[in-house]
């Protein structure tokens, strides 16, 4: 009754092939973003901003980059913590060679730059396939750090090892990076940084790229029959993804933590990510919003839950209590939906679309 | 460019016996990787699952009996009850992870085989700690002196009995997977689970069957390695440095999995010793990666894994 599409009649082509061809949908994301634009930054303190909502979008965007990766193409990867670094480093060297850079264009270019390292490490894909194709992707992982850890190139010969981004204008006076800048205008850009790329995102995938994407995920020798080169679809797919992880990393240390480190990047930020698709929904970028919400607020809700109840625990014992209820989550989430909280949104739409009746 | 392609083979050239040396030493402790990839290879085989908590099933045995052991229990006794208490954690994955997933992608299992290993990670440190505990087995780690004097080489006892108890453990396990009864229901689940299934083979109890025998063998790789590093936090991610021995000697094969050991311990060892210092060192991280990586170009399914054949 409520999301019913009876009576909605498209008249041309172009109608029909619209992104939300559904009145209700369009409202829906429309009164979400509008939600996101004033609502939230007018009642949300800076707490919320910086740690939640900004943790959220970047952590949205990685997600989005795996999911392209893993959900549409089928490659599974371990690796998205070693783009994610070499994003943020990237983005680093740029804006410290070239100071006048604008923060947009640096964006753009370390994300080029993850795109060719991560075009590099999807080579073996064409002779390895599934959990072997998995475990070599630690390769990228463990290396990528390790070059960033070691040469001090990188790091502009810094003798500390811990480094930050240079502060950088947006626009005028308003700063994006260093302590000048204020939480709202880096939640903004943040904001239509992810909202650009969600809908760059989602039409790639409807696209000739991602159709062939998916067939390759689907079967890849049946897609190389019918005239899909194997080499183009998964190459593009590394490139993409990787291109969403590098500034998903370059924005999470230079707008996030403020510091440029590869520990943030280690090998449990790419098991992170892989939680928030599979629990969020594999080939959905909703799925990718969903699961990276998920993941973001769970810890804050373990963290906060003993004192809610009255426990008074020691941290340690919380960090160990957390990782249990962690486990014991993602276990229960695949058995009781495997196919994520997208699929349990669907189901919710069809619902509707059915109530008041049951079938 | 010459401190790279010229003079570590000076090196070895100048000094064979520290050469052989190092060799020895990586070959150990390739034997050390095997004993752990071996854990993933007998899941892999029997049920397809990639078990990804086979790091964790490490970690959680050795602070088991290191635990136990610091109750006052008798050293021997505490290494029965911790691989009781490991068989009652393959019971329990069984009949909680397991069997409610069947039929699932085989990435599915992988996802909880993370999600197993973060909860055991948490549960073996909220029982007992997290502070790193000294195990001392009672073998030294020392380099047999009679036989250093004799032949110039430094060989360390400790290493030596790693790699007997290795073998041994490999020699019952290959006896156990072909001349008994569970053994060969365990290659018939293997080869095809629903011909095994139709001929009456349990999946269940093979399943549980098999996670035991994990266990156990994790419970070994863990005191080894524990007496080794201690046992702390860091033994559950030595199941990063199985991975690449896993990947070049291929998911399905025993065999492979020690082979494959041998290869990554003699290798990394030997790249470290006299390609480090010029890469910058630490360069084990990946070293290991590199080579399986490589190696998989030529070899899509390992040294000696089944071939893939794939049809439309």
């Amino acid at each position: 009754m409520i999301y019913r599409e009876a009576g909605q009649f498209k008249t041309s082509y172009k109608s029909d092939q619209a992104l939300l061809p559904i009145a209700q949908d369009r409202f829906f994301i429309i009164s979400l973003l509008a939600a996101a634009y004033i609502l939230v930054p007018m009642v949300a303190n800076d707490y919320w901003l910086n740690s939640i909502f900004l943790q959220f979008f970047i952590f949205s965007l990685a997600a989005i980059g795996l999911n392209i990766l893993t959900g549409y193409a089928g490659q599974l990867s371990l690796g998205t913590g070693g783009f994610m670094a070499c994003g943020a480093f990237s983005a680093y060297k740029l804006a410290t060679s070239f100071p006048d850079m604008h923060i947009i264009v640096v964006l753009f270019l370390a994300g080029l730059i993850t795109a060719l390292v991560g075009m590099l490490f999807g080579i073996p894909s064409l002779r390895i396939k599934g959990f072997y194709l998995a475990v070599s992707t630690l390769a990228a992982q463990f290396f990528l750090l390790w070059l960033f850890n070691r040469v001090p190139w990188f790091t502009n010969y810094s003798s500390s090892g811990v480094i930050s981004p240079p502060p950088i204008k947006l626009i005028g006076d308003y700063y994006i990076t260093g302590t000048q800048a204020t939480n709202l205008t880096q939640y903004f850009f943040t904001l239509t940084l992810v909202v650009v790329m969600a809908l760059g995102a989602r039409n790639i995938i409807r696209g000739h790229t991602g159709r062939s994407w998916m067939a390759m995920r689907d079967m890849d020798i049946a897609a190389e029959i019918i005239g899909i080169s194997p080499l183009k679809a998964k190459l593009s797919a590394f490139a993409v993804s990787s291109f969403y992880c590098g500034i998903a990393g370059a924005l999470w240390a230079f707008l996030y933590t403020g510091t440029v480190e590869p520990l943030a990047f280690e090998i449990n930020q790419s098991f992170k990510i892989l939680f928030m698709i599979i629990i969020g929904g594999l080939g959905s970028i909703l799925g990718s919003f969903l699961g990276a919400a998920f993941i973001v607020v769970l810890p804050i809700f373990l963290n906060s839950a003993p004192a809610l109840l009255g426990l008074e625990i020691s941290g340690a014992l919380v960090t160990h209590i957390e990782f249990m209820v962690f486990g014991v989550l993602i276990v229960f989430f695949l058995i009781v939906e495997p196919h994520g909280l997208a699929r349990l949104w669907g189901i919710a739409k069809e619902k509707l679309r059915l109530w008041p009746f049951p079938h | 460019m010459q401190a790279f392609l010229i003079d570590p083979f000076v090196m070895m050239y100048d000094a064979p016996l520290f050469f052989v040396e190092v060799l020895v030493s990586g070959l150990m402790s390739g034997v050390m990787y095997a004993l752990v990839a071996l854990g993933f290879v007998l899941i892999y085989k029997a049920s397809g699952v990639f078990n990804f908590a086979q790091g964790a099933m490490v970690l959680f045995a050795a602070l088991t009996f290191v635990g136990l052991w610091e109750l006052g229990v008798n050293p021997w006794l505490s290494l029965i009850l911790s691989a009781l208490v490991m068989i009652g954690v393959a019971f329990s994955v069984e009949r909680v992870v397991l069997r409610p997933l069947v039929n699932q992608d085989p990435i599915i299992f992988f996802m909880a085989t993370i999600g197993i290993t973060y909860f055991l990670d948490g549960f073996g440190q909220t029982i007992w700690g997290s502070e790193v505990r000294p195990l001392d087995i009672g073998i030294p780690n020392e380099p047999f002196m009679d036989f250093a004097d004799w032949s110039g080489l430094y060989i360390n006892k400790f290493d030596v009995f790693a790699a007997v108890v290795c073998s041994i453990l490999v020699a019952l396990l290959a006896g156990f997977f072909t001349k008994t009864k569970i053994g060969r229901a365990l290659r018939a689940v293997a080869d095809d689970h629903q011909a095994a299934l139709s001929v009456g083979i349990p999946l269940k109890t093979i399943w549980t069957i098999v996670w035991s025998v994990a266990g156990i063998a994790g419970l070994a790789a863990g005191i080894l390695w524990g007496s080794k590093l201690g046992v702390q936090f860091t033994l559950s991610l030595i199941a990063f440095k199985a991975l690449p021995v896993l990947i070049l000697g291929g998911f399905t094969s025993i065999p492979g999995a020690i082979i494959g050991g041998l290869i990554i311990g003699a290798g990394e060892k030997i790249a470290e010793v006299y390609w480090g210092e010029v890469m910058g060192g630490a360069i084990e991280d990946w070293f290991a990666y590199v080579v399986a990586l490589i190696f998989l170009l030529f070899r899509p399914q390992g040294l000696f894994g089944e071939k893939i054949i794939e049809r439309v």
